[in-house]
């Protein structure tokens, strides 16, 4: 008995009408040929079977919705599909390249992790809270300048309009502020800095 | 008589992909129906 190999053209159909064994007919069939063409591109077997997977998931929904018109150009029609999940392959890989660990190369060579440790935090925290006690000791009209300059961001004609003085008394205040601070840093050998 | 000598041809791999991947595949179309209807086209998996 002579083997009949029944044309894509008709595997194509009977899926449509709903028979799954022709699908798995068209499948081995051509799976050489497009799992081959998408390896001669990426190289990778597991990127492969990646795109392999995804080329037929797509050829699955175009048929079972019934939205592919037979021209006889089965294989052409799923090797174009493949070729541009490729490019999105490509142009996704563009944009955040994979990196794979090996023993020569660690990921964390180039990638850092610039967040504070708790330690840092912690000291931060400290720092802060020792310079708060240190502007609480300042004198009121200079400890209030430096509030509103430094806490509320405010400018320096922001802050004459609103303790009604003129820029210059205010710019003479956060002056007198600021050395005031250093004295007492200096004076007392307090380490203000992380 | 002269020796022959002739190239050995490169054996030729065929490139498959892997098992699991193909019955992944004809198990989400046993599972899959498409429900066309006025507002568009629905996905069904069935489990």
């Amino acid at each position: 008995m002579a083997n009949v190999v029944i044309p894509d053209a008709v595997l194509v159909k009977n899926y449509m009408g709903g028979d799954e064994g022709s699908l798995s007919v068209l499948i081995k069939r051509h799976q050489s040929k497009i799992y081959g063409f998408i390896y001669s591109k990426v190289s990778d077997r597991d990127i492969a079977d990646d795109i392999f997977q995804d080329t037929f998931i797509k050829v699955i929904k175009t048929l079972k919705s019934q939205s592919y018109n037979e021209e006889g150009k089965f294989l052409p029609w799923v090797m174009r599909i493949s070729h541009n999940l490729i490019v999105d392959h490509f142009r996704r890989n563009k944009k955040m390249p994979m990196y794979r660990e090996t023993e020569e190369f660690s990921i964390f060579s180039i990638m850092s992790d610039n967040s504070p440790n708790i330690e840092s935090q912690i000291i931060t925290e400290q720092v802060e809270s020792d310079l708060q006690r240190l502007i609480e000791e300042l004198p009121a009209d200079q400890k209030e300048v430096l509030q509103m300059r430094m806490y509320q961001d405010l400018s320096f004609k922001e802050i004459a309009d609103l303790t009604g003085v003129s820029i210059n008394t205010a710019l003479g205040r956060m002056r007198y502020a600021l050395m005031n601070l250093r004295k007492v840093i200096d004076k007392n050998k307090i380490i203000l800095t992380n | 008589m002269a020796k022959l000598y002739s190239k050995t041809q490169p054996e030729q791999v065929t490139m498959l992909p892997k098992k699991e991947t193909v019955e992944f595949l004809l198990s989400y179309s046993r599972a899959l129906t498409m429900v066309r209807t006025e507002n568009g086209i629905y996905e069904n998996i069935a489990n």
